[in-house]
């Protein structure tokens, strides 16, 4: 298990060291950086200056050295659109995507993994039909025109939630959070349903699926003759095994949510990181990109670190260290 | 009834439905059978006989579309085949308890032994998480897994296919059913272990005086264990009677090709007979008795009549010629 | 004569079991017919449309918000799907909207189709470190978010084009972006039938005779792989449809001059909470019915052509 983690954490690490590669080739080949930060009026003296303190004129494996450097200790230059630090930038929106990640994430698996054990228990029923018809409807749909007919339903029509914005917020000090106001917790209502509806259906789809062919195994056919309870066959017995391969895919699909949540800031003018991005993109603004581009890489690879992990967690047959006798 | 000692399993005029496209098919038809107080009844027969259908149809757990069609179950003296789910669930595990064939898959994976053992326990017994642990410990004890106690924690995959099925048969056991239904117990073993397995099984049914359901296609099992057999053909049972007396002078021209075709009882013949033709399928049984076209003996009679029902008082066969008067 | 035998092949298929399948599925038969409908409709907008949105000589401002079906209170104009906030005709700026939309996706995904077949032939005929190489891209590009990948493609793209270019450049840039996304897919599935067609002995007896890897790929593995391919492009139209409409949408994809299907969402939200829903409205329907009755006839093709592929 041990020698497992660390290749799976030496793997990441390449994964890192590609990423770091196209940021930095980013920093350096897309467009001048110099030409960037002084703009109009420059002379060769300040370009040899701006160039050494770069650390331009070094060769190209220093200055990929140094960037890395910088990354790891999260220093990703100035942003050429704000004229800050893009660290600074950065945290003090992440905090915003997080939430809404978070947020999303737990509505998405709840009531993915809850939906889906239902669809499955009662796959010949009247409402499990309906949610099955409805899901794939919502696979169709997508994500931004889901936010736009919440908006225009709940925010528009209703009045009952806000359309934009995070309401007011609390400042903990190393944390800005939504969630301990009341317009705040109004506020990320729909945001999180709109990141979350698409995963949870895949989740729900992909638990359904995956349950169907459990319950069909013969040690469900064994807790039953054994004269266990329902409830005791589906959620001790049958859930679990379930688990496994859609750990897999939930651990993919919380990634993508950080990525989604692109989509979803922009709709709804979520102050996050993602909304950042999207600006960047739209201004060129090259190091936010770049630092961007590192900072969900790390989370998607911690996830799936994460994910490897949980597998020992949950599947004996995987800790091969504490094997009996047998085969 | 029989006055072969207190009746545990009586099953009278017992038949099983599935309503298809092509119409209704009968894998289990009038069937009547007897098990007593620590006897073994072997029910034998080709795959698609009804063996299996008979024994989940006896412990209530028949997949939806096919279904109970007619017929009384007994146990103990209690009619059990029109209980309701809740009841019959009740019964599982508690009065009968069940052997699958593939002692690989009938164990949760997920779940070690003692967890499993300790919910059926709980689940029948009215005892504390404590004293069901204890019995856990004897129950593996019992069935020969040596170092119980050690080994209580030790998931499915730890044990080697022979212990596994002995862990299966403590599951079956651990609330002391009256009635064991063994599904093709050893099917899946080493011929080895096969032999361990059934002396396990003929020693529980002594010791505590099980009644146990044997359902094989090995007449070699049979032969070692059983008491008494009942030998299935395309849903009907054709011929029953002491393991003894079917096994030397089988009446039924279908239980006389079977014995023909297998070496254990064909020892004085220098080759095996093979029964020609194959068994019908369901849905396309022939008119008259289902055996008539393999049948050495058939007369026009058999082609029109079904079989006559058997008796269990007298006739040991249901066929028009059982009683040896070839007209 | 190989030539003969293929289109016999193709108009055997056509015959059978393939338009039997289409007759028996409804789903599929108005899929393809809205499909259809929409696709013509954007080929020929010029011919459709009632007014050309993009000729400033036709457009009157003074048309600003006019609602459907209800004529103009100072032009007297009446438009079907009515008016945007500069007078342009929603129906005309939809399907020349379309034209966009559908150009922008097709032309993804013939290049993700021939970057992906290409680069899946080499990594599974030639193997090695090349199609390691080949192979651990796949695998690394396929943990991110095909979405992401395009809008880190498109910025890049667009940090190497002149700032004078950059709205010409777009729309180019918005094929590559997502073509570069959605490759991966026709890789790995080239790459695992080209790996089980190499060994058999068609191919073995191939190189025997002497020919060169590239004509033995051409002629012998491609036609194997058609069927699978046809899928993933059908899905992944669906795909690079979406995508580009949530890039537009985003404000990094098609530009207000050249608006596709979600320039027009982009700008029609912003006239949600004013009342001028029309704006918004038939754009989003438009596109729902397209990505829609793509992604059913996708579903239905991998039915009938492919079971196994998930």
């Amino acid at each position: 298990m041990l020698a497992f983690t660390i290749r799976r954490a030496f793997q990441s690490l390449i994964v890192l060291l590609v990423v770091g590669l196209v940021a930095f080739s980013m920093f350096n080949f897309v467009g001048d950086p110099v030409d960037n930060m002084l703009g109009q009026e420059r002379t060769g003296a300040d370009i040899e200056r701006l160039r050494t303190q770069l650390g331009l004129d070094q060769p190209f494996p220093v200055q990929y050295y140094r960037f890395l450097e910088g990354a790891v200790q999260g220093n990703f230059g100035i942003s050429y659109r704000q004229g800050r630090p893009v660290s600074d930038v950065i945290s003090e929106r992440i905090a915003a995507t997080l939430e809404l990640a978070m947020v999303s994430a737990i509505l998405a698996i709840v009531f993915g993994v809850a939906l889906g054990v239902f669809t499955a228990i009662r796959r010949n029923g009247w409402a499990a039909n309906i949610i099955m018809s409805l899901s794939l409807i919502g696979v169709s749909l997508p994500t931004f025109l889901i936010g736009i007919l919440l908006i225009y339903l709940f925010a528009v029509e209703l009045g009952w939630l806000p359309s934009f914005g995070r309401g007011e917020t609390v400042d903990l000090g190393w944390w800005r959070t939504g969630l301990l106001t009341e317009s705040g917790r109004k506020a990320i209502i729909l945001p999180a349903i709109t990141l979350g509806l698409y995963q949870m259906t895949l989740i729900m789809r992909l638990v359904r699926s995956e349950m169907l062919e459990v319950l069909r195994q013969d040690y469900i056919r064994f807790a039953r003759a054994r004269g266990l309870k329902d409830r005791s066959v589906y959620f001790r017995h049958a859930l679990k095994n379930t688990l496994v391969p859609v750990i897999t895919v939930t651990g993919m699909q919380l990634g993508s949510i950080i990525a989604f949540a692109i989509i979803t800031e922009t709709v709804f003018q979520w102050p996050g990181v993602g909304l950042l991005f999207i600006n960047a993109i739209r201004f060129v603004d090259i190091p936010v990109m770049a630092a961007y581009l590192m900072l969900i890489s790390v989370m998607f690879v911690s996830i799936n670190l994460v994910v490897d992990l949980l597998y020992f967690a949950i599947d004996p047959r995987l800790r091969a260290d504490r094997s009996g006798s047998g085969k | 009834m029989n006055n072969m000692g207190e009746i545990v399993l009586s099953v009278r005029d017992f038949g099983v439905e599935i309503p298809t496209r092509q119409g209704i098919l009968r894998p289990v038809d009038g069937l009547s059978l007897d098990i007593a107080r620590g006897k073994i009844l072997g029910v034998v027969g080709e795959s698609g006989a009804g063996k299996s259908m008979t024994g989940n149809a006896v412990i209530g757990l028949l997949d939806p579309p096919a279904h109970v069609a007619g017929g009384e179950i007994w146990l103990n003296g209690k009619r059990i085949d029109n209980l309701n789910r809740e009841r019959m669930r009740k019964i599982r595990g508690k009065e009968i308890g069940m052997v699958f064939q593939d002692p690989l898959t009938s164990l949760n994976p997920l779940l070690p032994i003692g967890d499993q053992l300790v919910e059926t326990i709980m689940e029948h017994l009215p005892v504390d998480k404590k004293q069901a642990m204890e019995k856990a410990v004897a129950a593996l004890d019992e069935v020969g897994i040596p170092a119980a106690a050690q080994r209580i924690g030790s998931y499915p995959h730890e044990f080697s296919g022979g212990m596994r099925q002995r862990v299966v048969i403590a599951l079956a056991l651990c609330a002391e059913p009256s009635l064991v239904i063994a599904d093709e117990p050893t099917t899946a073993l080493d011929v080895s272990v096969q032999a361990q397995i059934i002396s396990l099984l003929k020693r529980m049914c002594k010791e505590r005086g099980t009644a146990i359901m044997l359902i094989t296609h090995d007449m070699g099992v049979i032969a070692e264990t059983a008491d008494e057999v009942a030998v299935m053909y395309a849903g009907r049972m054709v011929e029953l009677g002491p393991v003894r007396d079917v096994l030397t002078s089988p009446t039924h021209p279908y239980t006389q090709g079977l014995m023909a075709s297998t070496p254990l009882a064909a020892k004085g013949n220098k080759r095996l007979n093979q029964i020609e033709g194959a068994m019908p399928r369901l849905d396309n049984l022939p008119q008259g008795c289902a055996f008539h076209p393999r049948c050495s003996i058939a007369k026009d009679k058999c082609k029109i009549n079904p079989a006559p029902g058997m008796d269990l008082n007298e006739g040991r066969a249901a066929c028009w010629f059982a009683d040896g008067t070839k007209q | 004569m190989r030539g003969f035998s293929f289109t016999n092949t193709i108009s055997r298929a056509w015959k059978s079991d393939f338009m039997w399948s289409f007759r028996r599925t409804p789903v599929a038969i108005v899929s393809f017919f809205v499909a259809m409908i929409l696709i013509l409709g954007a080929v020929f907008a010029p011919l459709f449309a009632p007014y050309n949105p993009f000729d400033p000589a036709t457009l009157n401002l003074m048309n600003g918000f006019s609602q459907p079906m209800v004529p103009n209170q100072f032009t007297g104009d009446s438009f079907w799907l009515g008016a945007d906030d500069q007078g342009r005709d929603v129906f005309s700026t939809i399907l020349y909207g379309l034209r966009i939309s559908l150009f922008v996706g097709f032309a993804a995904v013939a290049f993700a189709m021939v970057l992906g077949v290409t680069l899946g032939l080499v990594a599974g005929y030639v193997g090695g470190w090349i199609g390691a190489l080949i192979m651990r891209i796949a695998d690394v590009q396929l943990t991110f978010p095909g979405i992401l990948v395009a809008m880190l493609v498109f910025g890049i793209a667009k940090g190497f084009t002149p700032i004078e270019q950059r709205d010409e450049m777009a729309i180019w840039v918005l094929v590559i972006a997502i073509g570069l996304s959605e490759w991966v897919q026709f890789a790995r599935v080239v790459r695992g039938a080209t790996m089980v067609e190499k060994n058999k002995e068609y191919v073995q007896a191939a190189h025997l005779n002497g020919r060169r890897p590239i004509s033995i790929m051409v002629r012998h593995i491609l036609p194997n792989v058609l069927g699978p391919v046809l899928v993933i492009a059908t899905i992944s139209l669906a795909l690079a449809i979406i995508a580009e409409a949530t890039l537009s949408f985003l404000g990094v994809g098609a530009p207000p001059t050249q608006p596709s299907l979600g320039t027009l969402i982009r700008i029609g939200q912003g006239f949600m909470f004013s009342g001028e829903w029309w704006i918004l409205l038939f754009p989003a329907v438009t596109l729902l019915t397209l990505a829609l009755s793509v992604n059913l006839l996708g579903d239905w093709l991998r039915d009938v052509l492919n079971p196994k592929l998930r």
